[in-house]
């Protein structure tokens, strides 16, 4: 294994993590904000991609509109699902939560496809396909797009939670009943949460979708953004960088070992293995808060 | 009319304690007893096979799951793990020589052992971190028994099942995997109608209210969890073996996926979580109405003369398990069991001459 090839993979690898990072991003601040955890983030990353390749090859709309408009389509699809089908659930045991979040991700991994067609389809953002070359390095250029974009998206939502609003979310997780008693609309604050998570999914899943074609396989990003999000801690933003570029190197980095001993696929487990190592060892992750229950 | 019982009330703890205090009941389970050990002569063999066989073995593995999701109250979403490792411990023990009673309960010590590795994890962790741990620990499984070949003899390989023999009779006929699945399924529900009668049960409930409560007023909620998770997959490995052996009669790596561990999950969740009766219930509607609705779509194509791609029949189930999961939780929480229990109380109280006006 040479030096040159080692830093191309984590590179790369960071890159990917970037991206990866975006959809981890939405779970965090759904977490964030009302304590739930979101397992339909893959899926709404996949809608997302459905909405853009809709707007820009079926609906024929020009790049920079197709991709604002399909952000806003995804921030509303998030909201309605936070208003249509979580608030009833409030007050119910954690589980039932998990699994209605969990019932909508495969409902939308069957819908999704029903509606747009099964085959792969091709989002084209207009990215170069020739790699950068740095050194002896190899960058793809897709790759470089997409982690600046999640870099900067992540950046932007750590300044957000420095403002009012940002505030305001940051104290309805705190406390829900607390925040409402000095005046916080609490739903319209959790409402706000669900629409950037699906803002945030939407970018993910659409940066995706221009590297590796838009279909259901795009749901399987929430294995690794539950990753990147429990490693992180999952109230904290940023750890989901930090894991993030750490899950990136370690899946691009890890296969290049040991797939030729095993025969293929570890790149698949690096993500669940991590997700057991955190929660065995260090259950609210790197920067996480740790939550005392009381009677 | 069905009941007999408006107005009448237990008066002795034995009454109380009784498992169908309403004789109504009792006659109907005796009539589905039987029934159900009749049907090879009364039902087709179509309607056998494919569709009270897996209902039943379903069933069974829905018992098992709720054990854990609904009396014990830790979320498991890697149940189709759990009935992987009975189903090829058992293939592989019965192969080895091992006669198929012994192979069965080997399976589910196998599965049991394993089952205590994701234990491990909810003694540690709860809730959301449970559900994430576990959807982990299926992939690995997943992706350690399509790897190792000496599991599951290669990612693309199929097991045959050997033929079984059941105290030295060799099973073959249809109505023989029937009859020893529905054994199984009926000690299974056996078991699982007096958990709750148990103090086993009973602590099961206090640690799944809240846990750290119930470590306060005595319930040592480190061996509750434990126990849950040993018996459920214990349980799960024995389902697991019985839908290979009987069922499928065949195994590959597909079986058991992620997506087998949400179909086991929607059944508890639309059945009921902890009802013994909802399990069946849950495993019945979420085998069947996929198999319905393509009927019917079939027949709505052929009426409108569409042509739907053949990939968008395949993703109804999908939509389908979604769709009942989210909208029993939303709808109605305690699934379809809860639903059979308002109608049966209704009539418990039926003719209303005992209401006070």
């Amino acid at each position: 294994m040479d030096i040159a090839f080692l830093l191309e993979l984590s590179a790369n690898g960071i890159l990917i993590g970037l991206m990866y990072a975006l959809i981890a991003l939405g779970i965090v601040l759904i977490f964030k904000s009302s304590g739930i955890a979101n397992l339909a983030q893959g899926a709404m990353a996949m809608v997302g991609a459905y909405v853009a390749w809709a707007l820009l090859v079926l609906a024929g709309m020009p790049l920079w509109l197709a991709i604002p408009l399909s952000l806003a389509i995804m921030f509303f699809f998030g909201t309605g699902i936070e208003r249509v089908a979580l608030r009833p659930m409030v007050g119910q045991p954690v589980i039932m939560v998990v699994m209605l979040t969990l019932g909508l991700e495969i409902l939308l991994r069957g819908l999704a496809p029903a509606i747009f067609g099964t085959a792969i389809k091709r989002l084209d953002l207009g990215i170069p396909q020739a790699p950068i070359i740095v050194g002896p390095v190899l960058i793809n250029t897709a790759y470089l797009v997409s982690g600046a974009v999640a870099l900067g998206l992540v950046l932007l939502s750590i300044m957000f939670f420095g403002t009012r609003l940002g505030t305001v979310l940051r104290a309805v997780s705190d406390d829900q009943m607390a925040s409402w008693s000095v005046g916080i609309f609490v739903e319209r604050a959790i409402g706000l949460s669900w629409g950037l998570a699906g803002v945030a999914a939407a970018f993910g899943g659409i940066l995706w979708g221009s590297v590796q074609g838009v279909d259901w396989t795009l749901s399987l990003l929430l294995i690794k953004a539950l990753a990147i999000a429990i490693l992180g801690g999952l109230d904290s933003i940023p750890g989901v960088l930090i894991a993030g570029v750490i899950i990136g190197v370690l899946e691009s980095v890890v296969p290049a070992f040991l797939d030729p001993h095993v025969g293929g696929g570890t790149r698949d487990v690096v993500a669940s293995l991590v997700i057991l190592l955190t929660v065995i060892l260090r259950p609210h992750g790197l920067f996480g808060r740790e939550d005392i229950e009381r009677v | 009319m069905f009941y007999r019982l408006s107005g009448i009330k237990p008066v002795s703890y034995a009454a109380d304690a009784q498992l169908w205090p309403v004789p109504f009941d009792r006659s109907l389970v005796a009539v589905i007893i039987v029934l159900a050990v009749a049907a090879p002569y009364v039902l087709p063999s179509l309607y056998l096979g494919s569709y009270l066989l897996p209902w039943i073995i379903w069933a069974t593995a829905a018992l098992s799951l709720n054990l854990l999701m609904g009396w014990a109250g830790q979320i498991h979403l890697g149940f189709a793990a759990v009935m992987a490792i009975g189903a090829y411990g058992a293939i592989h023990l019965v192969r080895a020589g091992l006669p198929f009673e012994l192979a069965l309960l080997g399976a589910g010590l196998l599965s049991a052992l394993i089952g205590l590795v994701f234990g491990a994890a909810a003694l540690r962790v709860k809730g959301l971190y449970l559900a994430v741990s576990t959807l982990a620990m299926q992939y690995m499984i997943d992706w350690v028994i399509s790897h190792v070949p000496a599991i599951s003899g290669g990612s693309q390989a199929t097991l045959q099942t050997p033929t079984i023999r059941l105290l030295g009779l060799p099973v073959v006929s249809e109505a023989g995997y029937y009859w020893t699945a529905l054994a199984i399924c009926i000690l299974v529900t056996a078991f699982m109608l007096n958990v709750e009668r148990t103090s086993f049960g009973r602590a099961l409930v206090a640690v799944r209210e809240k846990d750290f409560a119930a470590a306060i007023i005595g319930v040592n909620a480190f061996y509750y969890k434990l126990a849950a998770f040993w018996v459920s997959s214990f349980l799960g490995g024995v389902s697991g073996a019985i839908l290979a052996f009987c069922y499928y009669r065949a195994v590959t790596p597909e079986q058991f996926h992620l997506d087998v561990s949400i179909q086991a999950v929607a059944m508890v969740i639309v059945g009921g979580m902890g009802s013994v009766l909802g399990s069946f219930l849950g495993a019945g509607l979420v085998l069947l109405a996929p198999i319905v609705l393509n009927n019917l779509v079939v027949l709505a194509v052929r009426w409108l003369d569409l042509s739907l791609p053949s990939e968008i029949v395949a993703l109804i189930p999908l939509i389908l398990y979604g769709g009942l999961i989210v909208g029993f939780l939303l709808l109605e929480p305690l699934g379809l069991a809860k639903v059979y229990d308002n109608v049966r109380k209704y009539f418990l109280a039926w003719p209303f001459r005992n209401v006070q006006r």
